[in-house]
């Protein structure tokens, strides 16, 4: 271990978890209402951050609106996924609609290398790149206290991703739509029989991914840049909803953060195995989780045990 | 769907109610069928041979993935990192003990099983989606561990290079040669596989896919036969992996991938689960139309100036994402029921009901 540089990675790892957990979210939203895993939720993500750019930058519309717009599109998708691909499925076996996700996910990540292009693009900075925040630590190594140095962006990241998650819990505790999401996900037969238009409701909650997807997107493009590779990264999220139960919002944040953190901490060892193992620290994590709770944290026990 | 019998064709022995063909005709027709595959390289264009060769590798992969998924109904998205494994387990064999090919080439099956059979753990407790995700892990840990550990055998994310297989003096390096290899394997697979699918084995896996507690109370041991059942998939693989790693003389970390294992469980729905006819149509149907892909790609460039260079690559995930979605919603149980429902009709005519 690197003692003098454990507290910065397990900061930043902590902060990168932001956004993960915004992505972990995303998948929470769909699981809870209808039950389906959404593995398209990465492409998603990519297609709502290329639209993003591509009104900012070739289209030259004001950040602020090119967002804006990108959002409701990506709402629209989200809509249109679930009326076009996943309504047809209903009543069918967990295979075909998991497959039903990936085979959204390739046709979504085939268009957006065919109109878009596969070059890596600079998004606009929301956040200021330079002038970075420096926190002088208690710990004291060589005699000096270590100080952990934090990118603007990355802060803000983390703080948009965890107000949003707030927000949507938020959303869920004190709306009636919210109510009517919770009473959806709890038995979808009791929610017909006291009015809830189901469908309305999945609709919903697919609307919500797509924008909770695309803000996660624009978030991670601005720390890193945008490329296709922007769909693999929503892969480290789905340990997070697992770990932190995939029918609890709340268990997004801690699922996030601790997935961010065991990659930060990861990154700080002295090992050179073990720095590597960085990059799949949140599998690593995913397998313990399902050997020992596979509920995760906080969500409810109904994983059908054998 | 019943079996349908032309009137007056009675089993007058067992093995006749067993076989899988009872006409002579149908045993001259697939021989005569694999004889002209066998005599492509004498007359078929070198794409052709080289599509078939291909086809015939995944095919094997495909049957794993049949097995595991169609009969025992336990999703894998870890099919890749099998075929991963027992490519360097192969090469690894061939390069540094100077084993022959064909030697090394069981045993680097059992071995990509028994990593398979350590990713099947995980079904003891969790089933669904959550035993998904589990194979989703081996998918990033496998590949994770040859490009990262004993770097001085393994050689890191450089992968290995595999010299041609040889046997009796004959080096197989050219698809033409090469063909003779996948081929025979496919063919003992294929057998394995379909005799698999009616023994008690196959009956076992699929009582645990249809129901698993009863299947429990008829005394099968749902554990075992889903670890039989993950093991048997990754030896497939293994097979499947270790001849493209000597097709191509070389494998890495990333020779398969993430997007491989998606593209083969949609074979196994093209073609259709728990038919043991499925993983061949379907990996014939879905190859065929990752290579149109590929070829449509520079004809529609020039339209997309934006995305020129993408085009080639943008057209494959489409052309395969459009496709496994037709699929699902049109036809979700593939080809083989669709061919099933042909004979039905051929056999009934003109009387179709």
């Amino acid at each position: 271990m690197n003692w003098q540089l454990l507290p910065q990675f397990a900061v930043t790892g902590l902060l990168a978890g932001g956004p993960i957990a915004l992505m972990a979210l995303g998948l929470v939203l769909i699981f809870k209402s209808s039950y389906i895993f959404n593995f398209a939720q990465g492409q998603m993500m990519l297609i709502g951050t290329l639209v993003t750019w591509w009104l900012a930058v070739p289209m030259e519309l004001p950040l602020w609106l090119a967002i804006i717009l990108a959002l409701l599109l990506s709402a629209l998708l989200g809509l249109a996924i679930e009326r076009l691909a996943l309504r047809p499925l209903t009543g069918q076996p967990l295979l075909t609609i998991i497959l039903m996700t990936l085979a959204v996910g390739q046709t979504l990540q085939g268009l957006a290398l065919l109109l878009f292009g596969g070059a890596q693009r600079n998004f606009p900075q929301i956040f200021s790149a330079a002038d970075p925040y420096r926190i002088v630590t208690p710990f004291i190594h060589n005699e000096r206290n270590i100080t952990i140095i934090l990118k603007q962006n990355l802060v803000w990241s983390f703080v948009v991703a965890i107000l949003l998650v707030v927000l949507i819990a938020l959303f869920f505790q004190f709306t009636r739509t919210g109510l009517a999401m919770r009473a959806a996900s709890e038995d979808h037969e009791l929610a017909q029989g006291i009015g809830l238009r189901i469908s309305r409701i999945f609709g919903i909650s697919w609307a919500m991914a797509g924008v909770v997807a695309t803000i996660g997107g624009i978030l991670l493009a601005t720390a890193s840049g945008l490329d296709l590779s922007l769909s693999i990264v929503v892969l480290a999220a789905f340990p997070a909803a697992l770990l932190g139960g995939l029918d609890s919002i709340p268990g997004v944040i801690v699922g996030g953060l601790l997935i961010g953190l065991t990659q930060g901490v990861a990154s700080a060892s002295s090992v050179q195995i073990v720095r590597s193992a960085a990059e799949i620290m949140p599998y690593v994590v995913l397998l313990i989780v399902l050997l020992i709770r596979p509920e995760g944290l906080f969500g409810r026990k109904r994983v059908e045990r054998i | 769907m019943a079996v349908l019998r032309p009137a007056g064709e009675f089993d007058q022995s067992y093995a006749y109610d067993m076989a899988t063909m009872r006409r002579r005709w149908q045993w001259l027709a697939l021989a005569g069928f694999l004889a002209l595959l066998y005599a492509l390289p004498a007359y078929g264009s070198p794409s052709l041979v080289s599509f078939v060769n291909r086809a015939a590798m995944i095919i094997i992969a495909v049957q794993g993935l049949n097995i595991l998924t169609g009969y025992t109904g336990q999703i894998s998205l870890g099919q890749a990192a099998f075929m991963i494994t027992g490519g360097y387990i192969a090469v690894l064999l061939v390069t540094r003990l100077d084993w022959n090919f064909f030697l090394a080439l069981p045993v680097a099956a059992i071995g990509a099983g028994l990593v398979g059979l350590f990713f099947g753990l995980p079904s003891l407790r969790v089933k669904g989606f959550y035993l998904a995700m589990s194979t989703l892990a081996a998918q990033f840990i496998i590949p994770w561990f040859l490009r990262n550990a004993f770097p001085e055998v393994l050689n890191g994310a450089q992968g290995l290079n595999a010299p041609p297989p040889e046997l009796f003096g004959v080096v197989f390096n050219q698809p033409g040669r090469f063909l003779y290899i996948s081929l025979t394997v496919l063919i003992v697979t294929t057998v394995v596989a379909h005799n698999i699918g009616r023994s008690r084995l196959g009956r076992a896996f699929v009582a645990i896919r249809d129901q698993d507690l009863a299947a429990e109370l008829l005394g099968i041991n749902p554990f075992k036969y889903k670890l039989q059942a993950f093991f048997l998939a990754a030896v497939y693989a293994g097979l499947s992996g270790a001849l493209f790693a000597f097709h191509l003389r070389h494998v890495n970390s990333e020779t398969f991938s993430l997007n491989d294992s998606v593209i083969l469980l949609g074979m196994l729905i093209a073609g259709g689960l728990g038919a043991s006819v499925g993983p061949i149509l379907g990996a014939v149907l879905i190859q065929g139309i990752l290579e149109l892909a590929t070829m449509a790609g520079p004809a529609v460039s020039p339209f997309l100036p934006s995305a020129a260079a993408g085009a080639v690559q943008a057209l494959r995930p489409l052309f395969f994402g459009v496709v496994l979605m037709v699929f699902l919603i049109f036809e979700p149980r593939g080809l083989a029921h669709r061919w099933s429902l042909i004979k039905a009709a051929w056999r009934l005519r003109p009387f179709s009901h």
